[in-house]
């Protein structure tokens, strides 16, 4: 937006009128504002549809076989018959259980552990140096393992998404909790705010937006904790559609079936996203 | 020898009129090798209002610190009030609170009533459902002099509360802040650069000098007033000598035959 700043010289035929670029005007913020976040929106769906559309042009034109790869016309058809012949949702149902269940336990060991540490001197020596180890150990080693340790049934999945979910839970839960300013609790002090008190009023708000991120975090690695448990000799859920155990070669079968690990990841991210804009509305922007 | 804080424990006892708020007699305080406080003796009287003068790392946050409970003396005894107020140089309001939960922060069972009589005290009622962030740095210091009253402290410590802010903000709370002492009447410790500041506002003005304090200037009030600027250009121009600043000598000393630096006697 472009104004036309005031000059007096004009008259005195000195210099000519300047005209300033202006970040945004006062009175057009407003919508301004509104039609860059609509233009966000646009820009952000474009991508992925630019993508579909690719995929089916690929498919059409026959570059591929479809055998190998179906279009997505094919993959939403098979979806809608997964759906109507009640496999999918049964399937749906079952793994988000268990994403659930090992998101819940990991989640809440994690942030325990993280308000521990993060609070405590004690709690930061027994705990940080051990965890700080355990968290270069990729889960996905550990299936084999808990596969003994929990044989072949539901236990070894909870475990492993458990796993793998309480470490970005604590490594942001500490991190959060020790990026709290010092002169705050300092001032918090003078006030005699101390022990319990301080940290369930002051601590432990400053630190929710890295809980926040350990959470969102966590729930990434649920979904992916997911994958790699529903690997082990599966009779349920969408790791029976992607595993393709008839060995039927139903490419489109199995596509959708990462479709739907996708959309999960989708929704966790939704869910998150809306738990911070909750419970952080003391950081929004200040206008 | 490590002392902890005695708390005087009467502070509401008739005699305590008499008894000083704080005192502090043989105050020690080192940092490693580095001796900052060395022998340090203050008395501040109940209700009376001190400034506090000294050079960049002369101690006096160390002092008010101690004073504070936030840290602790070496040596010496320190005998403070129970209740205690701090107004640091940032605001530090707690940033999750709304305005009038961090003013009344700490006080169990106080309302918001009480919040909002403290928070007209320092013309920020209609803030009271704000968050601290959407507030001025004038505006934040305000509540933050709000959350230090409404505890109606016995002493209450600034430490450079002014500073980062415009030299008209600034007026407008040292204005703000001497209207607020005399009505809730605490003793009053105000760590300051400003010798102007501390003229102005104080009843006896401190100079920390080589890691120890004398017994200060007692500014006579009736005077300030009345000769105005002379008078207080004297005695800027004494502590200015004192804190190792130069500068010209008051040119009319002839027409203040009296010396107007007295030395307090307590
Ligand atoms: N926690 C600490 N550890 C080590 N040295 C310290 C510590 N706190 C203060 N000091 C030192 O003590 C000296 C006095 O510090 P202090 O903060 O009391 O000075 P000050 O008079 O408040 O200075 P200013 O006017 O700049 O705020 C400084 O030399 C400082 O480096
Ligand atoms: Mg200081």
């Amino acid at each position: 937006m472009s104004i036309e700043a005031p000059v007096e010289t004009r008259q005195a035929g000195i210099a000519p009128p300047v005209t300033i670029d202006l970040p945004s005007a006062a009175h057009g913020s407003v919508s301004r504002a509104r039609s860059s976040r609509t233009l966000h929106r646009v820009l952000r769906t474009a991508g992925p549809i630019a993508l579909l559309g690719l995929w089916q042009l690929i498919c059409s034109v026959g570059l591929v076989d479809a055998g190998l790869l179906p279009s997505p016309w094919r993959v939403a058809d098979t979806i809608r018959e997964l759906t109507t012949d009640g496999t999918l949702l049964p399937a749906i149902g079952v793994s988000l259980r268990r994403a659930g269940v090992g998101l819940l336990f990991g989640a809440a060991i994690g942030i325990t552990l993280g308000l521990v540490a993060g609070l405590s001197r004690i709690g930061e020596e027994a705990l940080d140096s051990s965890l700080q180890m355990l968290r270069t150990i990729p889960f996905i080693a550990l299936v084999p393992l808990f596969v003994v340790w929990f044989g072949i049934g539901e236990e070894a999945k909870y475990a492993l998404i458990t796993a793998a979910c309480i470490f970005p839970a604590y490594l942001n839960t500490y991190a959060g909790v020790r990026g709290v300013d010092p002169k705050l609790i300092e001032a918090a002090r003078v006030f005699k705010v101390s022990g319990l008190a301080l940290a369930r009023e002051v601590i432990l708000p400053l630190a929710m937006p890295g809980i926040l991120v350990g959470i969102r975090f966590s729930m990434g690695v649920s979904v992916l904790a997911l994958v790699a448990a529903e690997q082990i000799n599966t009779q349920s859920g969408i790791g029976v559609l992607v595993l393709d155990l008839n060995g039927t070669l139903r490419t489109d079968i199995i596509i959708s079936g990462v479709v739907v690990y996708a959309f999960l990841g989708i929704v966790v991210d939704l869910v998150v996203r809306n738990l911070e804009r909750l419970l952080l509305r003391w950081k929004a922007s200040i206008v | 020898m490590t002392t902890g804080i005695a708390t005087s424990e009467t502070v509401d006892a008739p005699e305590s009129r008499d008894r000083p708020a704080v005192r502090v007699s043989g105050g020690r305080r080192a940092f490693g090798d580095q001796i900052v406080l060395d022998d340090v003796d203050l008395s501040i009287a109940p209700g009376e209002f001190i400034a506090l003068l000294g050079a960049s790392g002369s101690g006096k946050t160390t002092l008010l610190r101690a004073l504070a409970g936030l840290d602790r003396l070496d040596a010496g005894t320190v005998t403070v009030p129970r209740e205690r107020s701090v107004v640091f140089q940032e605001p530090r309001l707690i940033p999750s609170r709304r305005v009038w939960r961090n003013v009344v922060l700490g006080l169990r069972g106080t309302g918001r009533e009480r919040a909002l009589e403290a928070l007209t005290e320092v013309g920020l009622a209609d803030h009271a459902q704000a968050w601290p962030r959407t507030l001025s740095g004038g505006e934040a210091q305000r509540v933050a002099l709000a959350r230090a009253l409404v505890r109606e402290p016995g002493l209450l410590l600034l430490d450079e509360p002014f500073a980062a802010l415009d030299a008209l903000t600034r007026l407008r709370m040292q204005e703000l802040v001497a209207a607020l002492c005399r009505r809730h009447n605490p003793a009053v410790l105000l760590v300051t650069h400003d010798v102007d500041e501390a003229i102005r506002l104080a009843d006896r003005v401190l100079v920390l000098r080589s890691k120890r304090l004398d017994s200060g200037v007692v500014i006579d009030k009736e005077r300030r007033a009345q000769t105005g600027d002379s008078y207080a250009t004297d005695l800027r121009y004494h502590f200015l000598n004192l804190l190792g600043v130069r500068g010209p000598q008051p040119t009319d000393r002839s027409a203040h035959p009296s010396d107007p630096v007295q030395e307090a006697h307590t």
